[in-house]
């Protein structure tokens, strides 16, 4: 069962996708969204399986490579971890493939964007099901590859395939990293299997150093800095985020799919199943914390400038993914995982529900364009205010267990760089209620600034949209007390067993004993924030405007996305060509060319027409050289031969 | 049959010089293409009396012979160089040898 | 001691007309001058008891080139060659180079060492027959073939010369094969109604 669950979104991807001739669009959505439907509810009895019942399983499937130290073979693990992620991967995809059915039903090639959905899903698989580094690369790599094709779908559109470009060149940066790591790991242990991997970590005595450059790298630390830069590009970490913002030309169910709960996520699951490796590495997690903790701000920040919804959701998880990472880097890997269980669920929520809106308001996405729309869209009002409150953190919804157990377990952190993410997440879970509530309050709440004529076109989406917005408001509901015992609470040990080496989760329980101010201070921030916005939304609408008057500067900063798109622009997109450039006129041109193919050219050129002017026509020069040579080829043949003397 | 007193040496030295002079006639002379076949025919004078002296020396006619036939390849020779002369004359009008320089690259 | 003398005397006026055949400003000279080389060779030849080739010689190369080249120079309109900068110019180092040649001439006839006689066609004793003889009798049997051949260079030489300086009379006509094969009845025939008593136009390119 667990090779179906991981090969049939494949084959309905084939099908869907070479066969859409064959089967008609009709056909391809109904085979991806049933084979979809079916793996979630396998997934559902492995989840049972593996972590209910606490098994760990390997599946060999086939060999793969055998070089010399190398032997990798396709094999599916199956365990705590995988039985997670494969539950959140089905069952949203699953959701995500039932509303594209609507969304998408103008479209003339949805058939293409089934199966497309349908192979990230298996390429997501592949990745989390992997036995070894290399099979996680292969997965890694497909779900940047699934993104590319899904964010450039609209290929009609410059801007499209400019973003789904960026978005594949972006995380390429991380991917290095990544291989550098992966080989890294390799120099260090001569294997890339997981379970040998971590052994062999836990067998290690002494610290073994790396050469880089000639300059001693502490090896772990290395292996797990470089393997975090790839983390750091398919995450959307502060550095490597600028593609994220971007990949929202893509459809809404993409960015749902892609950008909220899965692909994006695939780093932090990255490095909570390279627990055992971090556990070694204080500096890698020390640098993981403060890289978290920063994109967390960050993202919170841009988010406040932008008007257009997705963007703001879109900043809204690369805010939480900074939350995700800075708690993998504190250990706290258990409370990772969970926040990304839960975000997978309400971010998708939030996504679909303006993927609603924006259907209703026939593909307009400028928030300054809504208002008052509560009255037209009452469903996706109330569902959205259901996955904004789980976001806030406000319970009993789910974002509140995960993501104050997040920040109670920074607290609790021994050294400064988890106090520091505390602080800087709790400001984050400020700014994100306050802009979180101003999506709501200029959407929904105001009064109606779009057109009034097409007033009456608003409808509410279709049934194939709602019912997995009532499933994913479920999940955003219940996910977060029915899991919070196992994930991060009292039987978190029994739980991730085998996955997460018990040592290291001891700072969740250490978060236990953390003083009561601390475990409000999160809900405190979310209500505040929620003020706030309900005061510059509703009550004071010039409240806003004022504000960027004052704080100018600020503003400026945030608007133009702390610059990082035009520092990166000239750097590297201008830089890079004219470095080329450079080499180019006077390397490749100068130098190469001139003593090469041109100066060559150019030499015998010049010598044939030095030469030429030995033949000058008249015969007796002619006679004269041949008396000259014969003169000397008689003058060596006596003297230099010792013929005649 | 070289007489008393002198040895081919002598000869040989003479037809030597005799060549040399030719060889200088060739590209010293500046006046006219006439002197050149003149002097081809003095280089050809010069190898023939080596072949007699060697003749005599080493009591062999072979060279005597061979004289025989270069004496007739020179003769056609100027025939034919002359021949060519005259029509190169008679296109160009005049037979200096600076104005031959057709051969120029 | 006579045929010392005489051998001095012939080389002597052998080299010093060479050099004048060169540096003659008249061409006449030049050739007068080159057939006095010719006749001294000869008088060394005949020294070396080479008569027949002596005789030979100045037969063919006095008699026929000789005159041949005086022919020549009469009948084109050589002048006074003046004597030309370049002349000067190039003088010192063909001088050079020519006394270096000479110089390894003489070097090796020195360096040579002398072979054994061994000959191949045997002169006979003059006593008992005389040089030309002698050949004669090499000549028609061992080499036969050459003769022949030279024979033939001579044809070839002789025709050559013809065709070479053979000048076209505009008025003598001539066939061309060629032309003629290629003859189709558009050159030839020119069609023209004629009517009864009326007489026809002969067009001009008729001949």
């Amino acid at each position: 069962m667990e090779i179906a669950v991981v090969f049939l979104p494949l084959i309905a991807a084939m099908v869907a996708g070479f066969g859409r001739k064959i089967v008609g669009a009709r056909g391809a959505e109904i085979i991806t969204t049933a084979t979809l439907g079916l793996c979630a509810a396998m997934a559902i009895a492995l989840f049972y399986q593996y972590a209910a019942l606490g098994q760990t399983s390997m599946i060999p499937v086939l060999g793969w490579i055998n070089s010399g130290n190398l032997h990798l073979s396709w094999a599916l693990r199956f365990d705590v971890l995988t039985a997670v992620m494969v539950l959140v991967v089905t069952s949203v995809s699953a959701m995500v493939h039932l509303y594209s059915i609507g969304y998408m039903h103008e479209d003339p090639s949805r058939a293409k964007f089934m199966s497309y959905l349908s192979l990230f899903t298996f390429m997501m698989l592949m990745l989390v099901t992997a036995d070894n580094f290399v099979q996680m690369f292969f997965g890694w790599e497909g779900v940047g590859l699934a993104s590319y094709l899904l964010i450039g779908f609209y290929n009609h559109k410059p801007s499209a395939n400019d973003a789904a470009m960026k978005a594949f060149i972006v995380n390429r940066v991380g991917d290095f990293g990544f291989v550098l790591g992966i080989f890294t790991v390799f120099a260090l242990f001569a294997t890339l299997q997981f379970t040998e991997v971590f052994n062999a970590a836990g067998a290690m005595h002494s610290a073994r150093l790396f050469y880089l450059f000639g300059m001693p790298f502490d090896a772990i630390t290395l292996a797990c800095v470089l393997l975090f830069i790839g983390a750091v590009g398919k995450s959307a970490q502060l550095g490597l985020h600028t593609w994220l913002p971007d990949a929202m030309e893509g459809p809404t169910p993409v960015s749902a799919l892609i950008h909220a709960a899965t692909m994006v996520t695939a780093g932090v699951f990255m490095l909570v199943r390279i627990s055992p490796l971090l556990d070694l590495a204080p500096v890698a997690r020390n640098i993981i914390v403060v890289v978290g903790a920063l994109t967390a701000f960050v993202g919170a920040a841009i988010a406040f400038a932008q008007f257009d919804i997705k963007k703001v959701i879109a900043y809204s998880t690369m805010s939480q993914l900074g939350y995700m990472v800075f708690a993998a880097g504190a250990t706290a890997y258990g409370a990772a995982i969970f926040h990304l269980f839960t975000h997978a669920f309400f971010k998708a929520l939030l996504f679909l529900g303006a993927g609603a809106v924006i259907h209703a308001m026939h593909h307009e996405q400028d928030m300054r364009n809504y208002g008052g729309l509560w009255k037209k869209l009452p469903i996706t009002y109330v569902l959205m205010w259901i996955g904004t409150l789980a976001l806030l953190g406000f319970p009993p919804f789910a974002g509140y267990f995960s993501k104050d157990m997040i920040l109670e377990a920074e607290f609790a952190g021994i050294n400064g760089f988890d106090q520091f993410a505390f602080w800087i997440g709790t400001l984050a879970a400020f700014m994100t209620a306050t802009y979180s509530s101003k999506v709501m309050f200029m959407t929904f709440h105001g009064r109606p600034r779009y057109d009034l004529d097409h007033a009456h076109d608003i409808h509410e989406a279709p049934l194939t949209m709602l019912i997995p917005l009532f499933v994913l408001a479920a999940g955003a509901l219940l996910s977060g007390w029915l899991a919070y015992d196992y994930f991060v609470g009292e039987h978190h040990a029994l739980f991730w067993e085998g996955v997460i080496q018990p040592k290291s989760e001891l700072i969740l329980d250490a978060a236990e004993h953390d003083p009561l101010w601390v475990k409000l201070a999160p809900t405190l921030a979310g209500l505040c924030g929620l003020a706030l916005g309900w005061l510059c939304y509703v009550k004071e609408p010039d409240l806003p405007a004022w504000f960027a008057r004052k704080f100018a500067f600020f503003n400026r900063i945030i608007e133009n996305k702390f610059y990082f798109d035009k520092v990166y622009g000239v750097v590297f997109a201008s830089g890079a060509p004219l470095v080329g450039k450079l080499l180019w006129r006077y390397g490749d041109q100068g130098v190469i060319d001139k003593f090469g193919p041109d100066g060559a050219a150019q030499a015998s050129s010049f010598l044939g027409a030095r030469l030429s002017k030995l033949q000058t026509g008249y015969l007796y020069h002619y006679a004269f050289v041949m008396l000259t040579a014969l003169v000397l080829l008689i003058a060596w043949l006596l003297f230099g031969t010792r013929m005649g003397a | 049959m070289i007489p008393a007193g002198l040895s081919v040496e002598h000869f040989l030295i003479v037809a030597a010089a005799l060549f040399t002079m030719g060889v200088l006639g060739v590209f010293i002379n500046r006046k006219n293409i006439i002197v050149i076949l003149m002097a081809i025919e003095m280089m050809l004078l010069a190898v023939n009396m080596n072949f007699v002296a060697f003749s005599a020396q080493l009591h062999d006619l072979t060279g005597q012979v061979f004289v025989m036939f270069t004496l007739t390849v020179a003769a056609a020779e100027a025939a034919i160089g002359l021949a060519i002369l005259v029509i190169y004359f008679r296109r160009l009008g005049n037979i200096e040898v600076d104005d031959a320089n057709q051969m120029k690259g | 001691m006579i045929t010392q003398i005489a051998f001095y005397l012939f080389s002597t006026v052998l080299l010093l007309a060479a050099a004048g055949v060169i540096f003659a400003r008249n061409p006449v000279h030049s050739v007068l001058l080159l057939i006095l080389c010719f006749f001294n060779a000869a008088g060394l030849m005949l020294i070396l008891g080479a008569e027949f080739i002596a005789m030979i010689m100045v037969i063919v190369y006095v008699g026929a080139v000789a005159v041949l080249f005086l022919f020549v120079v009469m009948m084109l309109d050589v002048n006074f060659a003046q004597l030309r900068a370049g002349f000067i110019k190039m003088l010192p180092v063909g001088l050079a180079v020519g006394g270096v040649l000479l110089a390894q001439l003489i070097f090796v006839i020195n360096a040579w060492p002398h072979l054994l006689a061994s000959p191949h066609v045997p002169i006979p004793n003059p006593a008992d027959i005389n040089n030309t003889a002698a050949l004669g009798q090499v000549l028609y049997t061992n080499y036969f073939y050459v003769f022949q051949m030279s024979g033939l260079v001579l044809l070839v030489a002789m025709i050559g010369a013809i065709v070479l300086t053979q000048r076209h009379r505009s008025d003598t006509r001539r066939q061309s094969v060629a032309a003629q094969t290629q003859r189709t009845a558009v050159d030839t025939i020119h069609m023209v109604n004629a009517s009864v008593g009326a007489g026809v136009e002969i067009p001009g390119d008729v001949r």
